[in-house]
């Protein structure tokens, strides 16, 4: 079986786990810049650059691959958030995206195979993608609205980089998360689609986006269901949300997603809100029982943490679900589905 | 006249915009050449704003790059939000504009064309690549050959087209074929059938080609009759309303310039019927073709200037009211405020009333307007128009009205009207809107793709008295189960209106109404929304209404369900699920338990404790006190309604002219199963919330407040006295505006009596709270600890338990207040019920109760099944 199928099959059997947040986990580790650097002779001060863990310090992310797995995790996320050229040029790194999303994918893939050989329950690997911080869709100059500071192959060739290291390295999917831009996401779905006609062979896509704004828009301002519209042609074997809001304020939004998309559901939201404090304080019970709201309504089959999630979230939310029955796709009428900024529908 | 029965295509239709295309805007080429593209950017403004679905973007112009252009101008379009909600159609004959589009354009746009010209190897290339953009395509009916001109050619194309699309796994949803549109009345034969060939065509490959769509350049058809812009257009409409219903579903069309089918001159139309129709082929007992006759026709239309203003002169000359209907379905705003004027001046001469234009040209003119649209024979964007008009007559009809109105009658409520997401249909919303003003209420309407969040934000801010959605598309009838369901969340309880096409009782019974235990109500159509609306926001009416369409949906639901008892636990299930109040919280005995008598409470001290609020609302002025003093439309008449009230009030306390009586009392209680049982063994039964809930909410019941061991229950009864010979005096003097204003300031001194005896219950008297400090306004809110349910409101249904209370209180004794046999109490300004000092106690509505508890409630009440059934009837299913 090819891991879509796989996936799909485990899908329908339960409530997929997929892993938490790692940039807050590796802070525990209070790492110097020495331990970021290692001995790459990199010029520029590397702290903060947790992609490059994988070859300077790679024992910290096969810790919190292991403590996911532990906790219960189907999925493990590639710590390779920020591993692009353009993200790594700002720490002179752009040079390793290659390596570092190889020997990340890598270690994910050697991880999710020894604990699969141990309890024979299928563990997948997917090969995270951020979104830069570039965007296709926006001007960084409000006196000149149509300018861009990136244009769209530059970004697909970007994407493309990082996609086939990924795979190269045992990605079995590659999960275009934080989509702030629906622009940036539809690049990298191009990136995949190129990378696919390369290789010869699929490679399943995962999507999720990011809202800023409580009325369920993205950055580029696109509301959920317009940007389903806008995705769908990537097939995406999960779509869904992560990150910028807690599982109470993200609610309806899955529960829009849900009814719209024939496709599989992946919800990983942050430990509620930051405090005054920036910490993430919203207690991994809690996280479970907003997030177990979701599974009794039938509306998710993957969930999982971003910012201030912890392997014990993790585990709170694979034990809360680990009876719940997956959502079940709808079946949805072959429609014209376009979108601008909103969601448009031609009836057949 | 025809024989093709055309469908209601109306809201199927879309209408893309044309203006932003070179090819079709000389005026749009000429910015664009210009390099003014903030002045361009403009253009797709407008066009979204008049209605546009999808705008079209073409640069194919010889002297522009057309890539620069065309992505230049997608990234800035792509920066105005009310442009870029809707998709783009990236439109070029050029494959290196279209990807360069693509690689601009965000959203799912529609790629237009690519075809078969060059072959199959590059038509399937082009297609993988729009799959791999994620756009849909418009396919032009050309082949290798050259363009398809025949019926059989269009088939032929587009059939092999469909089969190599659905064969690379292109979605045929994302298909739309463009079978092209080409002249006719060229005087060449061939050309005759060219019209009809298309619309034949059409609905073949629908037929042959599931889930495709059609689209098609209208201007090509009447081509040989460029410069004859009425011909022109008459010959568009009478095309599209046989292309519609044979399955075209969109157009590049400039909906200014189509003519309403039903409008056209019949004499034009016959002959455009004719001509595209091919309804007399071959030479006439006039020796001569359809062609021939439409040329001939179409010299008398020449110098269209002249005609229109002929027309324009004609129209003129009318009589108002058909001037006025002339302008709403024509759309023509340029004479309506006079029209309007005249209408209204003449309505006045003849002692009528200024709403009475609204009521009879205006909604005579916009019923033309719904049938026609209804029909098929208007198209959304103008019917668009069409409600522009009226608003700009109601618009100057307004102050008029206003001015017609009887003092302090403004404003009956405020209603918050919106199209809900993912809807764009608004006209039904906006004509319950027109109509609903012009009734009075004051209409807050949200728009179009209106978010649930929003819809409560506006209801929060504005304290709407009823919100009223709106949706004419099906998937719309779960985003007003969304909003039920978030306006229960925020714990709201004003009235949910339903209304829109595709709306139902049915759907609102079986799936709004039991998604809020607020009041919702489908209004089948504008002439009830003023009924429904003034029920609902009657003091007198209300609670019956309620009652009786929630009794109404009830039985909808049962008839569908043939099990309407599927969401009420059965009573044990509900007991098992009680509120578990902590009775570790409970309140201590009352520091001064037995019964309490005031035999007259000082006025002054309830004048200031006064809810005005509710005062107000008495007079139909919707608002909340102190800001309904400054409010927009009612402070004026509040203002000086309140200072009335203030002179009154200042003559009641002074001359005595009311007195203040009350009793309370504390008996020592216990809980015994959903009883309240006293120690003088009077047992008051509770009922128990039946109805299933989620998310951990319990089924409360009034008992589960009271400990099952060494508790207490309290009571009161307060009324005011001493109303009737000020009442008669007013009456004998006609004078009713004192007489209402009496009878309201008495209600109030009743509530601030109760509001005022349970603050001196909750520091004094069983003192639990001794050192509550509350404003009046946290008062209002009910912020403190306690509650004092009565019977007959929600959380204690049951009427007939106030003889127990006032037995128990020696009511009529010591507060002089009675009960009528259907248990009202006299004063009628009075207030009485049960005191719980939980801290945990809250207020709930028991809602439906099963047959199970009715049974189980007449047994401990010690009355027979009818007398329970009678007193709970609208709790019961």
């Amino acid at each position: 079986m090819s891991a879509r199928e796989t996936f799909l099959a485990e899908a329908a059997k339960r409530i997929l786990i997929t892993d938490g947040a790692f940039g807050t986990e590796i802070q525990n580790w209070k790492l110097s810049e020495a331990d970021y650097a290692g001995d790459l002779g990199l010029t520029h001060d590397q702290k903060g650059n947790n992609d490059i863990l994988a070859l300077t310090k790679p024992e910290v992310p096969e810790a919190i691959h292991r403590a996911y797995f532990e906790a219960g995790a189907d999925i493990a996320e590639t710590n390779t958030f920020s591993a692009n050229r353009i993200s790594q040029a700002d720490y002179g790194a752009e040079h390793l995206v290659r390596e570092i999303n190889v020997e990340s994918a890598k270690l994910a893939r050697r991880l999710a195979d020894e604990y699969q050989a141990k309890d024979g329950r299928p563990r997948f690997v997917a090969g995270a993608i951020g979104p830069t911080n570039k965007t296709l869709s926006l001007s960084p100059d409000v006196n000149d609205p149509g300018y861009r500071e990136i244009d769209w192959d530059t970004l697909t060739d970007v994407y493309k980089e990082q996609a086939a290291a990924l795979v190269e390295g045992g990605a079995d999917f590659i999960l275009i998360e934080t989509v702030f831009d629906t622009l940036n996401a539809k690049a990298g779905i191009m990136a995949v689609r190129q990378l696919e006609q390369e290789l010869g062979r699929e490679v399943p896509i995962m999507l999720s986006m990011t809202l800023t704004d409580l009325s369920g828009r993205n950055l580029s301002g696109h509301t959920v269901e317009a940007f389903w519209h806008a995705v769908r042609h990537a097939k995406p074997i999960t779509i869904g949300l992560n990150c910028s809001f807690g599982a109470t304020q993200l609610r309806p939004h899955v529960k829009t997603l849900a009814e719209t998309a024939d496709t599989l559901i992946m919800i990983y939201p942050n430990a509620g809100l930051p405090n005054e404090l920036g910490e993430y304080d919203e207690m991994p019970g809690t996280t479970a029982g907003f997030v177990g709201e979701w599974a009794i309504a039938g509306q998710v089959n993957v969930l999982g943490g971003c910012c201030g999630s912890t392997p014990a979230h993790i585990k709170a939310i694979a034990d809360k679900v680990a009876a719940m029955p997956p959502r079940t796709l709808p079946q949805l009428e072959a429609v014209t589905r376009l979108a601008g900024l909103e969601p448009f529908i031609l009836p057949a | 006249m025809t024989s093709i029965a055309p469908a209601s295509t109306g809201a199927r239709f879309v209408n893309i915009g044309e203006r932003t295309n070179v090819t079709g805007s000389a005026k749009f080429k000429k910015l664009i050449m210009a390099g003014d593209y903030p002045a361009a950017v403009e253009v797709a403004r407008q066009q979204v704003e008049n209605g546009a679905q999808v705008i079209d973007v073409n640069m194919d112009e010889g002297l522009l790059d057309a890539v620069e252009a065309m992505t230049t101008y997608l990234k800035l379009i792509a920066a105005e939000p009310d442009i870029a909600r809707v998709p783009v159609m990236v439109d070029s004959s050029k494959w290196d504009v279209i990807e360069a589009g693509l690689k601009c354009v965000s959203g799912k746009p529609i790629v237009n064309s690519i075809s078969m010209k060059e072959g199959e190897g590059q038509f399937l290339e082009q297609a993988r690549k729009c799959m791999d953009y994620g756009a849909a395509v418009v396919v032009m009916a050309f082949d290798e050959t050259g363009q398809a001109d025949t019926k059989e050619r269009k088939i032929e194309i587009c059939k092999r087209a469909y089969a190599l699309l659905t064969g690379i796994g292109f979605p045929p949803e994302d298909i739309i074929f463009d079978p092209n549109v080409f002249a006719v009345a060229t005087g060449i034969e061939e050309h005759d059938r060219y019209g009809l060939d298309f619309i034949e065509a059409v609905a073949e490959i629908r037929a042959a080609c599931p889930h495709v769509h059609f689209s098609g350049g209208l201007s090509n058809l009447s081509f040989s009759f460029r410069g004859n812009e009425i011909v022109r257009r008459a010959m568009h409409s009478v095309f599209l309303y046989y292309a519609i219903p044979a399955g075209l579903d969109m157009a590049i069309v400039n909906a200014g310039q189509l003519d309403v089918y039903d409008q056209i001159d019949p004499a034009l139309r016959d002959a455009c019927e004719d001509v595209i129709m091919m309804r007399n082929p071959g030479i006439g007992p006039d020796g001569k073709t359809a062609t021939e006759r439409l040329i001939d026709l179409a010299e008398s239309y020449k110098g269209k200037d002249v005609v229109a203003e002929k027309a324009a002169e004609e129209w003129r000359g009318w009589d108002v009211v058909k001037r006025l209907e002339h302008a709403l379905v024509r759309g023509i705003d340029a004479y309506v405020v006079e029209d309007t004027e005249e209408a209204r001046a003449a309505i006045f001469a003849r002692g009528g009333r200024p709403i009475e234009v609204i009521e009879g040209p205006l909604m005579g003119g916009m019923n033309v307007v719904g049938d026609l649209f209804g029909s098929g024979k208007m198209f959304l964007p103008q019917v668009v128009k069409s409600a522009r008009v009226m608003k700009k007559a109601v618009a100057h009809l307004i102050p008029y009205i206003e001015a017609d109105k009887l003092p302090g009658a403004k404003a009956k409520g405020r209603i918050i009207m919106a199209t809900v997401k993912g809807d764009v249909h608004d006209i039904g919303k906006n004509i319950v809107g027109v109509v609903l003003q012009c009734n009075g209420y004051e209409v807050i309407d949200l728009g179009v793709m209106v978010p649930w969040s929003r819809i409560l934000e506006s209801a929060n801010e504005n304290q709407a008295d009823i919100i009223g959605l709106s949706g004419l598309i099906t998937p719309s009838l779960d985003e007003m189960v969304t909003v039920a369901e978030e306006m229960q969340r925020a714990e709201m309880n004003i009235p949910l209106l339903i209304g829109g096409a595709t709306t139902s009782k049915v759907h609102t019974a079986l799936r709004i109404d039991p998604a809020y235990t607020g009041p919702v109500i489908h209004v089948l159509d504008a002439s009830r929304a003023v009924g429904v609306a003034s029920q609902l926001l009657s003091d007198t009416q209300a609670e019956g209404f309620k009652s009786s369409v929630s009794i109404d949906y009830e039985k909808v639901r049962e008839a569908r369900a043939n099990k309407g008892q599927s969401d009420l636990l059965p009573l044990a299930d509900a007991r098992a699920n009680a509120f578990p109040a902590d009775f570790a919280l409970k309140a201590a005995a009352p520091i001064e338990p037995g019964l309490h008598v005031f035999e007259e409470w000082d006025l002054a001290d309830l004048a200031e404790t006064i809810d005005w609020t509710p005062f107000f609302r008495a007079w139909e002025l919707a608002g909340n006190y102190p800001a309904i003093l400054t409010d927009e439309v009612v402070g004026e008449s509040a203002s000086s309604l309140f200072a009335d009230a203030q002179a009154m009030l200042a003559k009641i306390i002074d001359e005595k002219w009311l007195t203040a009586k009350g009793v309370c009392a504390f008996w020592p209680a216990h809980r015994d199963g959903d009883d309240v049982l006293l120690e003088d063994g009077t047992r008051i039964p509770m009922l128990r919330q039946q109805v299933k809930k989620s998310r951990g909410r319990a089924n409360f019941c009034l008992a589960d407040f009271i400990d099952t061991q060494d508790d207490w229950l309290g009571g009161f009864a307060v009324g005011i006295h001493g109303i009737e010979p000020h009442l008669a005096r007013f009456q004998a003097a006609h004078d009713d505006y004192s007489d209402i204003l009496l009878k309201a300031l008495a209600d109030r001194f009743a509530e601030a009596f109760a509001e005022r005896l349970h603050a001196h219950v909750r520091t004094k008297l069983w003192g639990y709270a001794p050192d509550e400090q509350f404003t009046n306004e946290a008062l209002i809110r009910e912020e403190y600890r306690g509650i004092r349910p009565a019977p007959g409101y929600p959380a204690c249904p049951d009427h007939s338990l106030k003889p127990i209370l006032f037995d128990l209180l020696k009511a009529s004794d010591n507060a002089g207040i009675i009960l009528t046999e259907s248990q009202a109490m006299l004063p009628t300004a009075a207030v009485s019920g049960f005191y719980f000092a939980h801290p945990e106690s809250q207020y709930f509505g028991v809602a439906r109760i099963g047959r199970d508890q009715l049974e189980d409630y007449a047994t401990r009440r010690g009355v027979d099944l009818p007398t329970a059934e009678r007193w709970l009837r609208p709790n019961l299913d």
